[in-house]
Parts: C-alpha cells; sequence; structure tokens
C-alpha cells in the first residue's frame, strides 16, 4: 500500500500555490484568444515555393494596412497560418489579400483554410462558451449534491475547479490559444475529473460504512488504493488515446488534445490529493455518511 | 448475472452484427436501402464553406415606418381628425395633435380591433405602440411587430438566398434559418466562396428611372453615382419599373456592338409601363439603377412596346451572367451581412481525415496492446468489447446519419480510450471480491454487482458534459458531442452485453481455476 496519506499537505500546499498562481495569471496575463472569440481572420496558407517563408509573407501582408497581422509555421515547412484583426470587418478581404499575394509570389501558394468571424459573432460564442462551462459546472455540483453528502460535493467541486484553474493558467502561461475546441476540451476535464472523484469517493463511503475504527486520513488512503489499479489504467488508457491525437491527429487537434492531456493528469491527480484531503479536513466519520442514509 | 439464455445471445450477437453491417456500409456499397447510409462527413472533413448571414433590418423598418405615415395621414384625414408635422426620427413616428383629437387618436391605436393598428387579436399584442408625450404622439413598432417584421423579412430572405445558391448549381447545399435575423448557408466541396458571397452581399434591388434636370420633380430627386464611381447623375425618384416586373434575364452578347449585354422580359404590367414611359420619354435618359448605383442611362429613341429590353453597361460575360441571375432570382427584402465565415479547402479536408484515421488506429493499437499485457485473457475480452463497441459506435452514427467531424473522430478515439474504465471497475472488483471469495462465480457476481455505481456515475458525469456541449456548440464541437454522447451508451452496451457475455463464458468454463484474473 502507498501512503499517499503522507503527502496530503505537501500537495495542498503545492495546488494552493498552483491555483494562485494560475490566477495572477489569468488575471495580469490573461488568455490568448483566437479569432473564435475576439473575431478576426485567419488563413492557412500552404506554399509551393521555398521563397515564401514567414518572413516574406509578415512583410506582404503588413503592407496590407490590416493591423496587427501574426505569422507562424503551422506544423510543417511549408504551412503558415496568418491571423489579423480585420477591424474595420472589409467585405473583400480575402480576394484583395489573393490580388497582392499573387502580385509576388505568383501561383506558387494555395489558401487551405479561410475563416473570418465578426465582432457581434465572436463577442456571441465567448458568451456561450463560459455559459456551458458554468452550466457544466453548475449540473456537475447539482448531480453530486444528489449523490453524496456535502462533504463529499465540496470535495469534488474544489477538485473540479482546481483543475479547470490550473489547465487554463498552463494555456495562459505559454499563451496556447483558446479557441471553440479548448471548450469542448475543458468541458471533457469537467466530465472527466468528477468521474474519477466519484470513483473513488464511492469506495470511501462504501469503507466508511464497513470500519467504524479507521480513522477518515487512514480510511482515505485505503480507499485511494483499492482504487489505485483503476485510476491507474484509466487514465492511461485515456492518455494513450489522447497521445495519438496530438502526435498523429494534425495541427488543427493540437491545442484541444493538449488541454485533454493536462486536463487528466489534473484530474487524476486532484481527485487522489485534492478531493480526499476536503474529507479529512473537514473530519467526515461513520456517523456523516449513517445519518445521511437513515435520512433516506 | 452469470446466466444469459439463448435468446438474449441470440439477440446480442444480432445486435451487434447488424451495427457492424451498417457500419461497414461506409466502406462498401449496398443496393439495400437501409445499409446504403453513410455518415456525413463536416466541412471541415470534406472541404466547402460555412456562410453566416445576417439580415440588416434597419431600411425595413425605415420603409415600412415610411409608409405607415402616409397611412396614418390619409386615415386620419379621413376622419377628419387634424396631425401635424408628422416625421419620422430613430424608428420613430412623430406627430402633432390638438388636445381635443388626442384621446380618439390613442383611441383609435389602442383598439382592439384597430384598422391601422393590427394583430390584437391574434398576438394579444399590437404592431404599434403608441406613447403619450404631450401633444407630441409617439409611435414605434411593440416587440411583436418587430418579430413579425424580422420573421417575414427573414422568410423572404431564405427563399432569395435559395434560388441563388441554387442558380450557381453547388452540391447540396444547406441553408438554414438561425435566430429571426440570420441565415446559415453550408456549401460543401465549395473551396472559393468569392463568386456566392458577392452574389449573396448583393440586394440587387434594380428600378428604371429617367434622369431628370427639374429640383422639383412631383416625386423627388437624389443624386446617384455610376456604378464606375466617377460620374453622377440627378435622378426622379419615380419608378418607372422595378425588378419585380421581371419574368426573365440572361446575358447575350450583343454582336453589333460587339459587347456583352443582359436581355430582360418584362410581365404584362411591367411592359404596359415600360411601352408608355418610353413613348413619352423620348430622347430623355432612363437611367438602371441597382442597389443606389447607375448601371447605365441610355437615351430611349423609340418605344419599346414589345415587353422586353435589354441593359448594357461595360459587362464582362462573368458580371453579366451573375447580373441576369441576380435579376432572375429577385432582390432581398433588406441587404445582407456575412457575419461568420469558414471555408476549409478540399485536400486540408483530406489531410484530416488521414490524420484522424491515423491516430484513431494508433489510438486503438496502444490501448489494446496495454489492456492486452497488463489484463491477459480478460484484456483480451475487454479488447474484443472495444472493436465492436467502435463498429457499434460507427454504426449507429451511420444509422442516424450523423455528421462526423475532425472533433468528432477526436471523440471517437477519447471513447476507446475512456471505454476501458467500465470494464477495469468491474475486472478490478472481481479481483478484490477473489480475496475473500473463493468460488469464483460468485466473485464473478460480485464483481459486476458492486461496481455498478461507480460505472453509473462516471458515464453519467461524462454523458452531462456532452449534453451540454451539444446544446452550447455548433459545428465542428457539436460533432465531437454527438460521438462522445453516442459513444457512452454503445459503451454500456458492448460493457453489459457482449464483455459480460465472454467473462461469463469464461469464468463458467473456469469455475475451479486458482487464479481467475
Amino acid at each position: 500500500m502507498i501512503a499517499f496519506n503522507k503527502y496530503y499537505n505537501h500537495f495542498n500546499l503545492l495546488s494552493s500555490i498552483l491555483i494562485v498562481i494560475s490566477l495572477l495569471l489569468l488575471i495580469f496575463k490573461g488568455l490568448n484568444f483566437g479569432i473564435d472569440f475576439q473575431g478576426g481572420t485567419l488563413i492557412e496558407l500552404r506554399a509551393s515555393d521555398s521563397k515564401i517563408n514567414v518572413s516574406s509573407l509578415r512583410d506582404r501582408f503588413n503592407q496590407m494596412d490590416l493591423g496587427d497581422v501574426s505569422v507562424k509555421k503551422f506544423g510543417n515547412d511549408t504551412d503558415f497560418l496568418v491571423k489579423f484583426e480585420n477591424k474595420d470587418n472589409k467585405k473583400n478581404i480575402i480576394e484583395e489579400i489573393k490580388v497582392n499575394l499573387d502580385k509576388s509570389f505568383g501561383n506558387n501558394y494555395d489558401f487551405r483554410r479561410v475563416e473570418n468571424v465578426g465582432p457581434k459573432v465572436s463577442a456571441e460564442l465567448l458568451k456561450s462558451g463560459v455559459i456551458a462551462i458554468s452550466l457544466s459546472l453548475a449540473l456537475m455540483l447539482i448531480y453530486i449534491w444528489i449523490r453524496f453528502e456535502w462533504q463529499f460535493s465540496l470535495g469534488a467541486i474544489l477538485a473540479l475547479f482546481h483543475d479547470v484553474i490550473v489547465t487554463l493558467g498552463v494555456f495562459s502561461l505559454f499563451s496556447l490559444e483558446i479557441n471553440l475546441s479548448i471548450i469542448a476540451a475543458v468541458l471533457t476535464i469537467v466530465g472527466y475529473s468528477m468521474n474519477d472523484t466519484v470513483v473513488i469517493f464511492d469506495r470511501v463511503r462504501e469503507n466508511l460504512r464497513k470500519y467504524s475504527d479507521i480513522k477518515i486520513f487512514e480510511l482515505t488512503n485505503i480507499s485511494i488504493n483499492e482504487t489505485l489499479s483503476r485510476t491507474i489504467i484509466t487514465s492511461a488508457t485515456t492518455l494513450l488515446a489522447l497521445l495519438a491525437i496530438y502526435l498523429f491527429g494534425g495541427e488543427i487537434l493540437k491545442g484541444f488534445s493538449l488541454a485533454m492531456i493536462l486536463g487528466v493528469v489534473f484530474g487524476t491527480y486532484s481527485s487522489i490529493y485534492i478531493a480526499n484531503t476536503v474529507l479529512v479536513r473537514l473530519r467526515v466519520s461513520q456517523k456523516t455518511v449513517l445519518r445521511e442514509d437513515e435520512k433516506k | 448475472m452469470l446466466y444469459f439464455s439463448k435468446l438474449r445471445i441470440l439477440f446480442i450477437t444480432l445486435f451487434s452484427v447488424l451495427f457492424i453491417l451498417i457500419a461497414s456500409s461506409n466502406l462498401f456499397k449496398f443496393d439495400d436501402n437501409f445499409f446504403d447510409k453513410k455518415i456525413n462527413l463536416g466541412l471541415d472533413l470534406q472541404g466547402g464553406s460555412y456562410l453566416l448571414l445576417e439580415i440588416d433590418n434597419e431600411p425595413v423598418i425605415e420603409q415600412k415606418l415610411q409608409n405607415l405615415t402616409t397611412i396614418i395621414r390619409n386615415y386620419f384625414k379621413e376622419k377628419n381628425i387634424k396631425i401635424n408635422n408628422i416625421k419620422i426620427e430613430n424608428q420613430n413616428i412623430f406627430f402633432n395633435v390638438i388636445e381635443n383629437d388626442k384621446q380618439s387618436i390613442l383611441d383609435v391605436f389602442q383598439d382592439e380591433n384597430s384598422d391601422i393598428n393590427p394583430y390584437y387579436p391574434r398576438f394579444k399584442s399590437h404592431q404599434l405602440e403608441i406613447e403619450d408625450t404631450g401633444l407630441n404622439l409617439k409611435v414605434n413598432f411593440s416587440r411583436q411587430g418587430l418579430i413579425k417584421l424580422k420573421t417575414s423579412s427573414q422568410d423572404q430572405a431564405i427563399e432569395i438566398v435559395r434560388r441563388r445558391v441554387d442558380e450557381v448549381g453547388t452540391n447540396e447545399p444547406n441553408i438554414l434559418k438561425r435566430g429571426n435575423n440570420r441565415i446559415l448557408v453550408e456549401l460543401p466541396g465549395l473551396d472559393d466562396p468569392m463568386r456566392i458571397k458577392s452574389l449573396l452581399g448583393k440586394t440587387a434591388n434594380l428600378t428604371f428611372r429617367f434622369v431628370t434636370n427639374d429640383e422639383n420633380d412631383r416625386f423627388g430627386v437624389e443624386k446617384l453615382k455610376f456604378e464606375n464611381g466617377l460620374e453622377e447623375a440627378t435622378v426622379s425618384k419615380r419608378i418607372i419599373i422595378s425588378g419585380e416586373n421581371l419574368l426573365d434575364a440572361q446575358p447575350k452578347m450583343d454582336t453589333q456592338a460587339n459587347q456583352t449585354i443582359v436581355s430582360f422580359t418584362l410581365d404584362r404590367v411591367g411592359a404596359k409601363r415600360f411601352g408608355k414611359a418610353t413613348s413619352t420619354g423620348i430622347g430623355k435618359q432612363l437611367a438602371i439603377v441597382l442597389d443606389g448605383k447607375i448601371i447605365s442611362a441610355p437615351v430611349v429613341r423609340d418605344t419599346i412596346a414589345s415587353g422586353s429590353g435589354q441593359i448594357s453597361g461595360g459587362f464582362t460575360f462573368q458580371t453579366a451572367t451573375d447580373l441576369a441571375l441576380l435579376l432572375r432570382s429577385g432582390a432581398l427584402p433588406a441587404p445582407l451581412e456575412i457575419i461568420e465565415e469558414r471555408t476549409v479547402g478540399p485536400d486540408l479536408g483530406q489531410d484530416s481525415i488521414n490524420a484522424g484515421m491515423i491516430a484513431l488506429a494508433i489510438g486503438f493499437i496502444l490501448v489494446i496492446i496495454f489492456m492486452f499485457v497488463k489484463y491477459k485473457i480478460f484484456g483480451l475480452i475487454t479488447n474484443v468489447t472495444l472493436i465492436v463497441n467502435l463498429f457499434i459506435l460507427l454504426g449507429v452514427l451511420t444509422l442516424f446519419e450523423a455528421t462526423l467531424t475532425l472533433p468528432g473522430i477526436a471523440g471517437i478515439i477519447l471513447t476507446v480510450g475512456m471505454a476501458v474504465d467500465a470494464n477495469v471497475l468491474i475486472f478490478e472488483r472481481i479481483k478484490e471480491e477473489l480475496k475473500d471469495e473463493t468460488n469464483n462465480i460468485l466473485a464473478f457476481d460480485g464483481g459486476y454487482t458492486k461496481s455498478r455505481t461507480a460505472i453509473l456515475d462516471a458515464n453519467i458525469t461524462t454523458l452531462l458534459a456532452a449534453i451540454i456541449l451539444f446544446f452550447m456548440g455548433s459545428g465542428p464541437v457539436k460533432g465531437f458531442a454527438v460521438t462522445l454522447g453516442v459513444g457512452i451508451f454503445t459503451t454500456l452496451f458492448s460493457v453489459y452485453f457482449i464483455a459480460r457475455l465472454f467473462t461469463s463464458i469464461y469464468v463458467s468454463r473456469n469455475k475451479d481455476k486458482e487464479k481467475l484474473i
């Protein structure tokens, strides 16, 4: 049996620090919102001429008076991602850019993807993204509240907030782009983290009913160990699947799979080191579950 | 838990085979209608264009208020009620009244069966609201009035958009209403939406009006620019004929002048008016105005009574074809603005499919190897279940002809990764049971019963997330929600029926084996 409970305090401290750093990052550095949430234009371009590179593209685009233009390599050497604000929301902007690029590069490039999101739509997408995440957190709260005693609910929700905040903190730290698929990833993380916590809690509650003489500090450790094998296998297979998406699923899914990988790692960690420590700190005992059982 | 009746085994087998067949119909061609279903590929996988259009209703409201002022003025004139200084400001009609008439005017607007303020009997709300601000009254559209106005202009606009898109001839366009002022256009296989964008960006409001120098024209005049943006002309506001009078329009080559023109045919009313105007207006310039710009303003030389004519204006064949198309499909009730566009080229779509499939295959193989190494015979059972689960998932998606997107493929891969969870929960539980229980069959039963709540919890939480995503997400993300959500049900089916069937066979054959797992 591994003595997870030996490190409860250490990891609680670590998590607190991580959350504070993440919150500071989110407040002061903020998130790097993609065009989905900020509005603007994105062009994925493939070049068939080595003359076309980041700097020559940047030169060209800067001459076109499009405001802030970002040009980046996208995956391999011939693919580029160009983003700009398109502040005036010009109608034929894509056509104009094509004409302009034709002059310098001839026919040696191809637009593989064009996305243009107006300010109204991006504001709506951001709003519905925030609503979706809040709604999912609320639903999880209700679900766990129905299923477990309040001490357990608090533990699960704290673990959930920890995972979401720290994942977003990492995205802020490395200025990774937040787009629609990241919202999908965050929602899935919420589901996954909850799942992981609930499996351990289920066992804790079962053990609480079984043993009256074991203190919660020991009991959580027993429960974690009993479910450890499952925890490891499920997170391992999920991570293997996600790793396959990250490495082979193409550039478009990179951000999504990275967010999920982070979420699964944090989710697994938090089920052990946050959810359970809340039970310990709230001095949950056999009485807690028995009282609840009587009510039912 | 252990016992499976023959009927049940038959049912499970049939069900699995059926879905495997349906899933494989994506690869093979079946003559049968039922099996010839296919998973739709989203625009991000097959390439295509997604356009979200917003209707700008301001001009419509402005126009309707303009008409209303005339109606109000005439209505009260007939009733000998004096109203003065009627004007439109910020989408409100204002007019002055005298104290004695005020109440009767208010009554007219607030009457449930009002002549000029309809809707009450049907919607329990009037079209117009009137506000009493002393001797100056304010009239504007009520909420209900605005909703009706928006939905009706949306209905008209979607019809015109459909005609224009159909005329261009893209395959299987998808045109849908969004809210009450938006239209979604999905154009699969189209990688350069430039032409459609420019066609949808035009209102195509065509009028024929005389050029005049008389500033005091009875109908009012306005200065309009020519299409080239250089010259200007003063044009009467009196409309001789408009786009509504057109029966047909076609691009043609005028061999005499060696230029491309658009020839048109008028309906009966239009032909009559055009004939009359051209007979009285010989020598005058007739301006052909499209969306507030003059295309050309030829001098009338003859009376044209045939009801057909032609528009010239330095067209190329392409621009003439597009103008003819716009005129044939009719004018939009209001201008449209493209507020969101997402276009994916077909080769990127194919690349995404390939990448997705490779990731799926590799993810699958990794999970299978891992499970086999970790669990041996039970790992094998899990793996068989995983494969069947994947086929059933694809089968369900095919059966409902769901749209598969790139995030959707990610959802399938993720399902593969998470699907082992339920089996692992059960097997681990059986292992634990075996510590105190020497009877393999009882341990097996206990494993299934005691793990049930945890499995249910786990799947409900993921399902909740998927449901929210489905309703809040758009496009590709919705595809993810679908595969994730459907994946939960197929996983539960395959765990509780298929895997359990295999496990029960294994356990009953090895009742007395020392080390079961």
